[in-house]
């Protein structure tokens, strides 16, 4: 693949890359559980599409770093049976727009055996896939459709923005029953940051409070949530507090935290990188008038890409995308 | 049947009606393969009453829902089943009560389904096209056309993976053979040599359509070898020469010889479902078929090598409309699921993921 970008050496500042940080997390569910392998397109030779699976197959062979044909329905489907026999696989689709030639596999069989069986049947696989904007890569390649698995009951969706989630969530997702779907931005791989040695695990079902504010609460996930703490940043320079909550699960949806946190800004902007007509920006947000109508001393703001389909040029594409200044000029527009 | 099918080549045809030696008259049901043949008669006969009973029970309004009646294919699925043992795994698709009869799932539990009771084998969230039946490895009651052939990778897969001497069979169409997924689910399969035993029930019809309107090539067993698996036709309306030729692919598969495909030649004398005016099909083809019903012509067979008599097989017919009779009574009597449970069984809890 043409996009395919080389892992950085390790850096010697004591950081970790969002990729190494999921490979540790993959390294680590492969030698503790015999029944977890990686399958998926390029996952073995080529050392995964964007260098996440580099080393395991040398580590742990062929059997259980599985390179797969082109066969995105196959593959997919082919880990929801070993999932039903009691394997515990990890899928990797190259990018969430590939996944639609998934989508039977995921949505009729992944998220629906166990309800269409009255509860005798179970599929608990992780699929873990790219989604996303930022690097140039046309329509094809670019956009941003967890939204949309978000909306389908059966499976858990996740989007890790921070190197400490990279690194603990796949142990998460593999102890669900279900099926996790997982969302790695393709801007986030070569993104480092310091492992906190205290963080050992990750609340699947809790939204993460990034950082604390009084005056607006951003509501970000994955690849927007640095954008939104570089928004907040900016803004703490013109004396606005601003908080910011990383979702991290996007289904189901921890509404306690984010509507916890509109209550005591009683402010709110949503930055969901999905266009935004039936969008999960427009779920968080009517959750929000649901839950706090009363307490809001604005309407809610929504950053979203434009509608249209993610083009190839540079200046295009960002003005496509949520970017820290489109949210700092939400954020003035509730605040005022 | 060859001509009706079209384009059979000689390689991948096994038209011919295998009529074994039996007994005398006068010892019929004391010899092994006279009471296997009365199984199979049996077992052939449950599913065409049950379906029969289906359908006075969808016009009466007692069931709902999309109905794809088995009636004539009988023999594919009990001849089949005989190869494959507990250990092995099926996977179905919508038109599946035969496979899940011959898989054993008992008809009390299939009916209850029927009705969306709580005794249904899916607990009322399935109906006829998701029958399921967990500790029996019957993975479905798959209504999307070849939605299940990746299943059946998987399931083959993970058995592969643990040196299980385990089979997985996938039962599906000539329509799925149309698919993306018996494609690329044939391509996995056999470069990955995964236990998986193909059948393709094809009865000429995907859903309105004639195999001829829906595929360049008809002869689908040829398609499938060129897959690298082994691959044959066979006369789908024989019991015996199902049973023959699975066991023979079964026999193989265990002993580690990858996927192997068989095409089996049948006809369904109903239509599509329970919606359909089968306006598609002209009636002397359909009348030509049923002289080859797979029931009576095991029936007159076994007449013919005096296995069987009038009186006997009255008596079996007796025996399998009361049991029936029986599972109609429970379906009725069983109870609802509680709307309040509604929500179950959408996500489970950590101590239900499968070990």
């Amino acid at each position: 693949m043409s996009t395919r970008t080389r892992p950085r050496a390790h850096p010697d500042d004591g950081t970790t890359t969002y990729r190494e940080a999921l490979r540790e997390g993959l390294r680590e569910a492969l030698a503790s559980d015999d029944r977890v392998f990686l399958m998926g397109e390029d996952v073995g030779r080529y050392g995964g599409c964007f260098g996440v699976s580099l080393g395991l197959l040398e580590e742990f062979g062929p059997d259980r770093i599985r390179d797969t044909p082109l066969s995105e329905s196959a593959f997919v489907g082919a880990g929801i049976g070993a999932a039903l026999a009691g394997m515990r696989p990890v899928v990797e689709i190259m990018t969430v727009n590939f996944s639609l030639l998934a989508l039977d596999q995921i949505l009729n069989n992944a998220a629906t055996l166990r309800h269409m069986s009255g509860g005798q049947l179970g599929v608990p696989l992780v699929i873990r896939m790219t989604t996303g904007a930022g690097r140039q890569l046309a329509a094809q390649h670019s956009h941003s459709l967890e939204g949309w698995y978000a909306h389908i009951p059966g499976l858990r969706v996740l989007a890790p923005a921070t190197v400490d989630d990279a690194r603990h969530v796949l142990a998460a997702a593999l102890a669900d029953p279900d099926p996790v779907l997982l969302f790695e931005h393709g801007s986030l791989y070569n993104a480092a940051g310091m492992l906190d040695p205290a963080v050992h695990d990750v609340h699947l079902d809790r939204a993460a409070v990034r950082r604390e504010g009084t005056d607006v609460t951003i509501v970000a996930y994955g690849g927007c949530v640095s954008k939104a703490l570089e928004a907040a940043e900016a803004m703490a320079g013109e004396g606005i507090s601003a908080e910011v909550v990383d979702l991290r699960t996007l289904r189901p949806l921890d509404d306690a935290t984010i509507v916890g946190s509109v209550l005591r800004t009683h402010r709110a902007v949503v930055v969901d990188e999905g266009w935004r007509s039936g969008s999960l920006s427009a779920e968080i947000e009517s959750r929000i008038y649901e839950q706090a109508f009363f307490d809001l001393d604005a309407p809610v703001e929504r950053v979203c890409s434009a509608e249209v389909p993610i083009p190839y040029a540079r200046r295009l594409e960002e003005a496509a995308l949520p970017q820290p200044a489109d949210i700092v000029a939400a954020a003035h527009r509730v605040v005022s | 049947m060859a001509t009706a099918h079209g384009g059979t080549s000689a390689r991948t045809s096994q038209t011919k009606r295998p009529r074994r030696t039996r007994g005398t008259a006068a010892t019929p049901s004391r010899t092994p393969a006279a009471a296997h043949d009365l199984d199979l008669l049996r077992q052939m006969l449950l599913i065409r009453r049950f379906e029969e009973r289906c359908v006075e029970l969808y016009s009466a309004a007692a069931i709902r829902g999309f109905v794809h009646l088995y009636i004539g294919e009988e023999a594919v699925a009990v001849g089949v089943h005989q190869a494959l043992d507990e250990r092995d795994a099926v996977v179905s698709t919508y038109r599946e009560h035969g496979h899940a009869l011959a898989r054993r799932v008992p008809p009390e539990a299939v009916m209850a389904e029927m009705y969306g009771k709580a005794t249904g084998c899916s607990h009322g969230r399935g109906g006829s096209m998701h029958l399921f039946d967990g500790d029996r490895r019957f993975y479905g009651g798959n209504a999307i056309v070849g939605g299940g052939l990746p299943l059946a990778a998987g399931l083959a897969l993970a058995d592969r993976m643990r040196g299980e001497s385990r089979v997985t069979c996938c039962f599906f169409g000539d329509g799925a053979f149309a698919e993306g997924e018996f494609h690329e689910t044939a391509n996995l399969a056999a470069l990955w040599g995964l236990p998986v035993l193909f059948v393709c029930e094809n009865n000429l019809y995907a859903m309105g359509t004639a195999l001829a309107r829906e595929h360049a090539q008809t002869d689908l067993a040829m398609r499938a070898a060129s897959y690298g698996m082994a691959a044959w036709a066979v006369d789908g309306m024989d019991v015996h020469a199902v049973e023959k030729a699975a066991r023979g692919a079964v026999e193989s598969i265990r002993a580690g010889n990858g996927p192997h495909f068989l095409e089996m030649r049948t006809y369904r004398f109903r239509a599509h479902s329970m919606y359909d005016p089968d306006r598609y099909r002209p009636k002397n083809e359909i009348e030509e078929w049923k002289r080859h019903d797979p029931v009576t012509g095991l029936a007159d067979g076994m007449r013919a090598a005096g296995l069987l008599d009038d009186a006997a097989l009255k008596a079996l017919d007796q025996d399998v409309m009361e049991e029936i009779d029986r599972a109609v009574r429970a379906a009725e009597q069983a109870p609802e699921e509680a709307a309040e449970d509604l929500l179950l069984h959408v996500t489970g809890r950590p101590e239900e993921a499968p070990s």
